[in-house]
């Protein structure tokens, strides 16, 4: 039904004419109108006997070569689709991209390094305001918002246990399968049940539990408070009266504070069922012999020593959630490069603060 | 729109509405609804090629829901929708990307690609539908920009820098930017200042003049209704309740028709339109 565009350049002595043929409209002009531009002298005549359709991608190309766009009598339209297409726009390209060389190389990475700076400010204005909300609600507790805190604690903590149960069930068991097959080298495999109890309880279990809050919580308080900023809620709550960081950071704040230990608990009661479960299956230890001897030989300052780490974990993760939340503004990029930046900061501090932790017990002689 | 030599009605002065060919838009008992809530019930209605229909109603009446189903977003519960002789429930894959290259949509917020600049946005349907070269798809966008009544500057802009009213062109220039046949508009006017809001009507009256398009428009605004529509459609009571110039519909008996039209906003809009009116015959 339609046919490509094409044109064809004649010679009379009243002047040079060009005659058009196939549709001229957007989807069948393909290069032609590049050609047109290339081929067709300026102010030569049109002959539309075997032109089709037109629209106004044909009345650009037309207009772009220089050609008279008048069809004449038998077709009006090229000359009114061309008056309202008006002059040809040459593309504007000021600020289109960006300058590349060396010289950019060095904007950029100023850029860089002042962006790092304006971080590290903007990150400490944070805490010192969630510092000062803090402290005016420990002077008014009336002033939390109760409903909100519990439906976070539900969506942040209870919805989360089936996975971080699952997930340390299996690290346990890993662990379990390690010791093991190391230990029976020394002939010492019955330690398994040691390195399970202090792995589980020192280390894996708070640290996978944070882990995947990180993952699960960190990214949708930053989607949600960052969503809630590009609708301007977050501005509406303001000219309202109501303190945003009361209203939205301070309910997860503490909904993440509370669930975690909780989590760290289950995550170390699962961890422990894994490395149990393998002990009794692959080195034949009986539960009851299992549990006796991490009783006598573990001991609750393991227990006590990781489960100390669960909440300043936690006052991470909701603090980069929330804080990168609130940093969106503008476009839907930005949503996505910031909801990135706090699952990523937050895993990265995690693990830097695990660090300090294991320092500092090591200096106690813990 | 694309004009066809065998079709007068494109290049006649003000093409009127073509009651003899298929219509352009034919909805046939159309039922649509959110778990136990009906919103429209046994609804029909039908848009003529090269006119520009309003649609009116109350908040809630289901003018997105109708559009969103027009448009294939939505299917319907029941009825047949039938766009530019295709069914748009049923259409196949191919059938309907040919539909969709020939129909442009405006809507209510403009919904521009956030991480595109204007240009790009405007250019998008060109290097999706077509194999223009890409200094022809840019030089086009911007010439797209122009007419709606953009600076090319703005084409460098993102549309989070973009005011209310530059976004709604932008839109608008993208719905227009494969010359579509047929024009759906969300709220067009809504959220502009008056003398915006005019010349964006005068803006969809030429465009429909020389393009030969038909507009599918729900609004709000009694001056555009007034200003720029042929017909205009009312939905209320779950169905289309009348259809018709609005000097007819002036005449309708039905509660809501008659405080839309005859409250003190629909007369002083059809004031507006009866002066405009007589100052340009004295002009001629």
């Amino acid at each position: 039904m339609s046919q490509p565009a094409a044109f064809e350049v004649r010679r009379s002595p009243s002047g040079a004419v060009v005659a058009l043929s196939g549709d001229w409209t957007a989807q069948n002009l393909g290069r032609t109108g590049d050609r047109l531009r290339r081929d067709a002298p300026k102010g030569a005549a049109l002959d539309v006997s075997a032109l089709g359709r037109f629209d106004t991608a044909g009345a650009f190309v037309l207009l772009r070569a220089g050609v008279a766009a008048d069809g004449g009598e038998a077709r009006p339209d090229i000359g009114r689709l061309a008056a309202l297409v008006g002059r040809p726009v040459e593309t504007d390209e000021r600020g289109a991209g960006k300058p590349r060389s060396a010289y950019a190389m060095l904007v950029r990475s100023g850029q860089n390094i002042e962006n790092i700076g304006s971080d590290i400010y903007q990150t400490m204005a944070f805490i010192g305001r969630l510092i000062s909300t803090i402290a005016r609600l420990a002077a008014n507790p009336a002033r939390l918002r109760v409903a909100p805190t519990v439906a976070l604690m539900e969506r942040a903590g209870l919805d989360a246990l089936p996975i971080i149960a699952a997930t340390n069930f299996f690290i346990g068991a890993t662990v379990g399968f390690l010791g093991a097959n190391l230990l029976a080298q020394f002939g010492a495999s019955v330690f398994t049940v040691e390195l399970i109890g202090v792995a589980s309880l020192r280390e894996f279990g708070v640290l996978i539990t944070a882990v995947l809050l990180a993952g699960r919580s960190a990214s949708s308080f930053a989607a949600e408070l960052g969503a809630m900023k590009m609708n301007q809620e977050v501005d509406a709550m303001q000219v309202m009266g109501v303190d945003p960081f009361e209203a939205l950071v301070l309910p997860r704040f503490i909904a993440l504070l509370t669930m975690m230990p909780l989590l760290t608990f289950v995550a170390m009661v699962a961890s422990i069922a894994g490395g149990m479960l393998v002990s009794w299956w692959v080195l034949d230890l009986s539960p009851s012999f299992f549990l006796q001897r991490m009783l006598a030989n573990v001991g609750p300052e393991h227990f006590w020593l990781g489960i100390v780490k669960a909440p300043f974990l936690a006052i991470v993760i909701a603090a980069i959630g929330c804080r990168q939340g609130l940093e969106v503004g503008g476009d839907v990029e930005q949503l996505g490069r910031r909801v990135t930046i706090a699952v990523v900061q937050s895993i990265f501090s995690i693990i830097v603060i695990d660090a300090v932790f294991a320092l500092i017990f090591m200096e106690l002689n813990l | 729109m694309i004009m066809d030599p065998a079709d007068d009605s494109a290049t006649s002065d003000r093409p009127l509405p073509d009651r003899g060919v298929d219509p352009v838009i034919r909805v046939e008992n159309l039922t649509s609804s959110y778990g136990d809530t009906v919103v429209h019930q046994g609804l029909n209605l039908e848009v003529h090629k090269g006119e520009i229909l309003g649609l009116v109603g109350g908040s809630g009446a289901g003018k997105s829901v109708l559009l969103n189903t027009l448009i294939g977003l939505r299917a319907p519960q029941a009825g047949r929708v039938e766009v530019l002789g295709v069914d748009v429930d049923h259409a196949t894959g191919a059938e309907r990307e040919t539909l969709e290259r020939r129909w442009g949509v405006l809507f209510q917020s403009g919904a521009l690609f956030s991480s595109l600049t204007v240009r790009e946005n405007v250019a998008a349907p060109m290097h999706e539908h077509t194999s223009l070269s890409s200094k022809t798809i840019d030089q086009l966008a911007d010439t797209k920009l122009a007419m709606v009544g953009l600076e090319p500057r703005a084409g460098n802009l993102h549309p989070a820098e973009l005011s209310g009213g530059m976004r709604k062109r932008a839109g608008l220039a993208r719905a227009i930017a494969l010359d579509p046949e047929l024009l759906f508009l969300d709220e067009p006017t809504a959220g502009l200042d008056p003398i915006s809001a005019e010349a964006f009507d005068t803006l969809i009256r030429n465009l429909s003049d020389v393009l030969g398009l038909t507009v599918f428009m729900i609004t709000h605004d009694l001056d555009s209704l007034y200003a720029l529509c042929d017909r205009v459609a009312v939905i209320a009571d779950k169905r289309i309740v009348a259809v018709g110039p609005i000097p007819e519909l002036e005449r309708s008996d039905h509660p809501w028709i008659k405080d839309y039209f005859l409250g003190p906003r629909g007369r002083a809009a059809a004031e507006t339109a009866d002066r405009v009116e007589a100052d340009s015959e004295e002009r001629s």
